[in-house]
């Protein structure tokens, strides 16, 4: 349904408004990441520079903690993607017992506030008696990335049709074969977009990497510690500019990618 | 291997062809069953289909036909029984390992693909090298007169079309058994028929046996050497075309199989003085004057319908206020005026040789 283009002035005021209101702290952070002034957000902006950036990129604490992100961030990817494409094949055709609550299994880390997930992991890792370290980390990630490919690989199998699995192995091709030239094709543009979303939001989860992380710093938690110290406000806006980016562009292409060939894979039906 | 000869003297009758006692077993099936839980998709199925017979199964939905496809295909294995496929036992044989190729309903044509690739895929599984697999896809493009859509992909081409290039990939296997899974039931009448002719001659020039599954008895009746009739999950009747039609071995083949009045029970008793349910075809039965003689049959009742087809007219008969008799007349075959009108008092009548016996009351 659309409206004749004519609305009342309190209504796009509102509208405007909100959208204005969610997105000012954003604007003031990239705004300030560019700005000469030193100490803190002082109104107007003083003038133009960029020599943040080569502040920040100079310092060996930021450049570690983005690494960190980065190493965290591809690996849970990695992982999610291969957890969540055999969890959504073994799922999405059979019914048996306990199904249900498999599923649920699956996608309760998304549902459930990360401080309980955190939590959880924390006594899980105690007891078990592991150190906090890089792996931890991934493990917690992990449990709520896989999820999103889950959903992306299950919902593109439910379109696919069991037919060409058959049409397949019918025509001579064993397991492996029938894995790599057909079902993985159909799925790929799934686990692309699954891929991106996994890694944007494994790269700046802040909660649960709290519990897990111990003695290593991701970007996120880098971030955090920044607000305790004013001088470096300018460099912290550098970095968050660095980390909206760094999910921002992934998860656009993503969409774009994925909403094109949908379109053409549709007209085939 | 076994000659199917003993299994049915009639095979291959009436087709001209003479009848081969060296005619090799393409697949046979041993009291086979399916079950689902407590759903017995298929119970007890025995057949033996003859190389390079074209085999129809025919039935309605959910009678089994299908699934008994499945089963030969290797994509399901059977719960009981077993099957052998050219003298070998099949059974844990996967479909990737079997000389069978499969054209499926909805055609299963992988999307991502080109046609040429679709058809290309069987060879290029299996190893064979490029230059051979690129000229054999061609040639089986070119035998389903599709030789310039190799570089189009599935989703550009129509229905029928896209039936053809399932067709060419399953082919350019050289199988020696083809399934068909209701391959023409997507396509509107005039192509299906078309289609029908095509299969046919297709069959008989490349000599491969062909398993049809069909819903559609006029194409199973009109394409096959001998169609199998499925109820149920079991099998009705096993026989030619001809003798499926003319002579129904149960209540289910004569109603399923064409048009037929089965009388059943107590009035059966009544009609015929016999004490068996029979069946007449409509066209077997006239409107008739006078009294009957011993070789035929005479009974009044009150036309309550006629249905124009063209070519012939259809006469619903109500016998004894609940019996419904059709009665076909092609259309010029009688004058217009002494044709009853629908409330008129009529006698019909037909030869007891028509009848068709369907076991005893």
């Amino acid at each position: 349904m659309r409206s004749d283009g004519k609305c009342p002035f309190w209504l796009k005021f509102v509208a405007f408004g909100g959208i204005f209101f969610l997105h000012f702290p954003i604007i003031v952070i990239a705004a300030y990441a560019f700005n000469t002034e030193e100490s803190a957000f002082s109104f107007p902006l003083q003038g133009f520079t960029l020599k943040w950036f080569a502040a920040a990129f100079a310092r060996q604490d930021i450049l570690d903690a983005i690494t960190l992100s980065l190493k965290v961030a591809s690996i849970t990817t990695a992982a999610a993607i291969v957890l969540g494409t055999m969890a959504a094949a073994a799922l999405y055709r059979r019914s048996f017992f306990g199904k249900e609550t498999i599923t649920l299994i699956f996608i309760l880390p998304i549902a459930l506030p990360g401080i309980i997930t955190g939590i959880a992991l924390l006594s899980a890792f105690r007891m078990a008696g592991w150190d906090l370290n890089f792996w931890t980390i991934v493990a917690g990630h992990t449990t709520f990335c896989v999820v999103v490919v889950y959903n992306n690989v299950i919902a593109r199998f439910r379109r696919t049709s069991q037919n060409l699995i058959e049409a397949s192995m019918d025509l001579g091709a064993d397991g492996m074969q029938t894995f790599f030239h057909i079902i993985l094709p159909n799925i790929a543009t799934a686990l692309l977009a699954g891929g991106v979303l996994a890694f944007a939001l494994s790269f700046d989860e802040i909660i649960v990497t709290t519990f897990t992380a111990g003695p290593e710093r991701t970007l996120p938690i880098w971030l955090l510690n920044q607000l305790t110290r004013p001088r470096d406000v300018p460099i912290t806006n550098v970095v968050a500019l660095v980390v909206m980016m760094a999910t921002l562009i992934p998860i656009l292409c993503a969409y774009y990618m994925t909403r094109g060939k949908e379109s053409i894979e549709g007209s085939g039906k | 291997m076994r000659a199917v000869q003993s299994l049915d003297p009639g095979l291959h009758r009436h087709h001209g062809r003479p009848l081969n006692v060296e005619m090799v077993v393409a697949v046979e099936l041993n009291t086979v069953s399916r079950f689902y839980g407590e759903v017995r998709a298929l119970d007890h199925i025995s057949a033996t289909i003859g190389e390079g017979e074209f085999f129809s199964m025919l039935g309605p939905s959910g009678s089994g036909k299908t699934t008994c496809l499945r089963l030969i295909a290797g994509f399901e294995q059977p719960t009981t029984g077993s099957i052998l496929i050219h003298g070998k036992d099949a059974t844990g044989v996967p479909p990737y390992e079997r000389d069978v190729n499969t054209v499926f309903q909805d055609y299963a044509l992988f999307p991502h693909m080109t046609n040429l690739e679709n058809i290309e895929y069987g060879l290029k599984v299996k190893g064979v090298a490029k230059t051979e697999r690129k000229q054999r896809a061609q040639e089986a493009l070119a035998m389903v007169a599709l030789p310039d859509l190799g570089k189009r992909k599935p989703w550009q081409l129509s229905g029928g079309q896209r039936q053809r290039i399932a067709l060419a990939r399953a082919l350019v296997n050289r199988p020696r058994v083809l399934l068909l899974d209701e391959p023409l039931g997507a396509l509107d009448l005039k192509l299906r028929e078309q289609m029908q002719v095509e299969l046919k001659a297709l069959q008989r020039k490349l000599g491969i046996t062909f398993i049809y599954v069909t819903h559609d008895q006029g194409e199973a009746l009109s394409m096959s050497d001998r169609v199998a009739v499925f109820n149920a999950g079991r099998l009705e009747q096993i026989d030619t075309p001809q003798n499926l039609y003319m002579r129904p071995s149960t209540v289910f083949v004569a109603n399923f199989v064409g048009t037929s009045n089965v009388v059943e029970g107590r009035p059966a008793l009544d009609i015929s003085g016999q004490p068996h349910s029979f069946s007449i075809r409509p066209e077997h039965i006239s409107f008739v004057q006078g009294p009957p003689t011993p070789e035929t049959i005479h009974i009044s009742g009150r036309l309550v319908d006629i249905q124009y087809y063209g070519a012939h007219s259809r006469y619903e008969v109500e016998i004894a206020g609940s019996l419904l008799f059709s009665v076909q007349l092609a259309s010029e075959s009688s004058a217009q005026d002494i044709l009853p009108r629908v409330g008129d008092e009529v006698m019909i009548g037909w030869s007891r040789r028509a009848m068709v016996h369907l076991g005893d009351l």
